[in-house]
């Protein structure tokens, strides 16, 4: 089959159509977005033979595979690291009923933090569970562990994460295509109380989760997924997990290292396969991108004097993503000095496009909130964010997807008024309303601006499910009607928006302001389209 | 044959239409391909850059090692200065002398031009205006592109092709436009 060039999240994409996927369920989180747009694009998604939805989060992303699953039909959650952290509910208790039909949830890390709040490390999720783990080092693998993980899903009936990480996510390369697998029919669980955690059942199914543990370690020493590369140096060995095997091989090339290397590409990994390599060599250098997962299971605490090199004992830093530099450095290889970069050269973060209305929502804000003080605007994850930075400063937090109307809302019951929350329309339909609902029930006065795109901006673009619902949203969960208002941040209207805004500060009660205007970006679009 | 280029500039420049151009030729010329690009926050007026490596044999990392670029090339002067730690000390530097000003502390254009004809081997190119003359503004970037194409190893016929791949979808203007502004950058860069 002809080879095609794809984005590693683009080849997870492939993979699973290749693999008879039949839907795909997410919320867009950079870097795990072009996965789902992809197959969204495809043949068999614009015939409607396979679905490809973006759902309100990634919990519901998650449960709707399960569904999916549970009807004997292959499907895959894809989201961000943090996105886990909403699904991690019915993440971790899937790993408890099993799965039915194949089940992959796609993690897609972001070390260094290039567009997230954190860096965590989603293999610990994966153990956590129970599952395995398939962390592939490039756009083939990424490509063929997808249809891998569906068999592994199968043949173990449990769901199986792909790990990958932003520079594999968001790089591209060729890929060599499989044949394509047929779908899966509808079929019923064949045991009708597999997905019913009762107690009593939990207990049992949880036990048979803990049985396979043994099975899952054999199945990663014999799939060939892990693989020892043998090397005559045997002072040094270096396991290089995931993208961090790439980086070692650009370094072993360019110095023409010859030692024995331990890929690790699934997990969990069997210990006789790390005890056997580890027998080989004299001392061991764990390269891992992300946490020292690894690592620290080689070391454990009572860390028995082998030598044992990584993150944890300084060679590699403790936190970021590696590249082929900071690998040379770590295997102690001697480097020419790089030229400097002139001081000269000023650093240009992110700003908000030239035309948005965020912006003039921020402007308008501000000046309502003037007489009050600083200090008193909790925000969101969008592109709003930026509104933490000159020339607005504007924002005083930025936490988690929805905090911002929780947040408002604790530091109001604590005495703080006005206490405002700065939230996008797809932030506020992912995880906004079940804190506006706090805040209604609880009667505590918060000043909620919904800064309404009509999409999930700061991803691309994608469909809000918040559009043209807002209004009726927030009328249900409770808030009066004559304190849901609708403002269009143009500059014309700045003052009676800030009127507007002013009124609802004063209110002792939960006020919603929509602020009514689509992105920039999606309008340009849709002009360019016609 | 191996070439390390990093793309640079502000989002929305039009830095990964090179790298796709760029890209596609490559296959089309039976290399090996890794490509790492910026998406998400940065793209929004932030400083971005994509890892371009083409080769005749397997590449290993999807990012530059230090030290070792063959070429930045910046559709921005300032954006250009930003990598040169990835530049090898036979490497070039092809950039646009068109500043993005959207920083207040912005430096100014004569320091910044003076810090990039320190460099050994650089090309500055007036992309704007050349682009202006192939009838936008918004071809700047393949000019920049055409102004390269004499140090990327792979033939100017390849590159107008994989434009047409590219542009295609956008109808014939699109794509004679985008022709003509690679043409205009390599007869510039030619002259020095």
């Amino acid at each position: 089959m002809s080879k095609l060039v794809l984005l590693g999240d683009e080849a997870i994409a492939q993979g699973a159509l290749d693999a008879g996927l039949s839907g795909v369920y997410a919320y867009p989180g950079t870097p795990s977005t072009e996965i789902t747009e992809y197959i969204q694009r495809s043949e068999p998604v614009r015939q409607g033979q396979v679905r490809a939805d973006w759902t309100a989060n990634e919990k519901t992303a998650l449960e709707a595979a399960l569904g999916m699953s549970y009807a004997g039909k292959r499907t895959m959650a894809c989201m961000k690291h943090v996105g886990l952290n909403v699904a991690a509910d019915p993440f971790m208790n899937a790993a408890v009923t099993g799965i039915n039909g194949g089940v992959l949830v796609v993690a897609a890390d972001d070390p260094s933090m290039h567009s997230s709040q954190n860096e965590q490390d989603s293999r610990f999720y994966g153990k956590f569970a129970g599952i395995p783990v398939l962390e592939p080092s490039s756009q083939q693998e990424a490509y063929e562990l997808t249809r891998y993980g569906f068999d592994l899903s199968e043949k173990f009936r449990l769901p199986v994460m792909i790990r990958i990480p932003t520079r594999l996510a968001h790089s591209r390369s060729a890929v060599e295509r499989s044949p394509v697998r047929i779908q899966n029919s509808m079929a019923m669980p064949s045991d009708p109380g597999q997905f019913v955690l009762l107690p009593a059942l939990a207990r049992k199914k949880y036990r048979l989760l803990l049985s396979v543990r043994e099975k899952l370690e054999e199945e990663a020493a014999t799939s060939g997924v892990n693989r020892l590369e043998q090397g005559k140096e045997k002072k040094r060995g270096v396991i290089a997990c995931g993208l961090a095997y790439n980086y070692y091989r650009e370094v072993a090339e360019k110095y023409r290292l010859d030692e024995p290397v331990l890929k690790i590409s699934q997990y969990p990994v069997a210990p006789e396969m790390i005890k056997d390599f580890v027998g080989m060599v004299e001392e061991v250098v764990v390269l891992e991108e992300g946490y020292p997962l690894v690592e620290e299971s080689l070391r454990g605490i009572l860390d028995t004097g082998y030598v044992i090199r990584g993150r944890m004992d300084g060679i590699l830093p403790r936190d970021g993503e590696l590249n082929p530099a900071i690998v040379a450095g770590a295997l102690d290889l001697r480097r020419e000095k790089p030229a400097t970069v002139s001081d000269v050269v000023k650093s240009r973060p992110p700003a908000l496009c030239k035309g948005c209305g965020h912006a003039d929502m921020f402007l308008a804000l501000n000046e309502a909130l003037a007489e009050y003080g600083p200090g008193r605007v909790f925000s969101d994850i969008g592109c709003y964010t930026l509104g933490a930075l000159p020339p607005f400063n504007a924002i005083n937090s930025c936490v988690d997807m929805g905090a911002s109307v929780t947040m408002a809302k604790g530091a109001s019951d604590a005495g703080l008024h006005p206490s405002v929350a700065v939230i996008g329309d797809s932030t506020f339909t992912h995880s906004g309303m079940t804190g506006l609902l706090d805040a209604v029930v609880d009667g505590s006065p918060v000043t909620v601006i919904i800064s309404d795109n009509s999409a999930t901006g700061m991803t691309g673009g994608q469909k809000s499910h918040a559009t043209g619902r807002l209004e009726q949203i927030c009328g249900g969960l409770g808030v009066e009607k004559q304190h849901i208002r609708v403002m269009i941040p143009l500059r014309k209207n700045h003052a009676a928006n800030v009127k507007v805004l002013k009124e609802e500060l004063a209110y002792e009660g939960v006020s919603v302001i929509i602020s009514d205007r689509e992105c920039i970006q999606t309008a340009k679009k849709k002009v360019r389209k016609g | 044959m191996k070439k390390d280029i990093i793309l640079a500039g502000v989002g929305g420049q039009g830095i990964l239409s090179i790298a796709a151009v760029i890209g596609i030729a490559a296959v089309e010329s039976g290399l090996h391909l890794k490509q790492a690009e910026v998406h998400g926050m940065s793209q929004r007026g932030g400083a971005v850059e994509s890892h371009l490596r083409i080769s005749d044999r397997p590449v290993h990392s999807d990012l530059i090692p230090e030290g070792e670029c063959d070429m930045i090339l910046s559709v921005e002067p300032m954006e250009a200065l930003r990598h040169l730690s990835f530049l090898s000390p036979e490497g070039w530097v092809v950039t646009s002398s068109n500043p993005f000003k959207n920083i207040p502390d912005y430096p100014a254009e004569e320091v910044l031009i003076a810090e990039i004809r320190k460099i050994g081997n650089h090309i500055l190119i007036d992309a704007e205006q050349i682009a202006a003359e192939q009838g936008s503004r918004k071809v700047s970037n393949m000019v920049m592109l055409g102004a390269a194409s004499a140090h990327l190893d792979v033939l100017p016929e390849t590159l107008e092709i994989a434009m047409r791949t590219l542009f295609e979808r956008k109808g014939e203007e699109v794509v004679g436009m985008n022709i003509a502004a690679f043409r205009a950058g390599r007869e510039a860069a030619g002259r020095g």
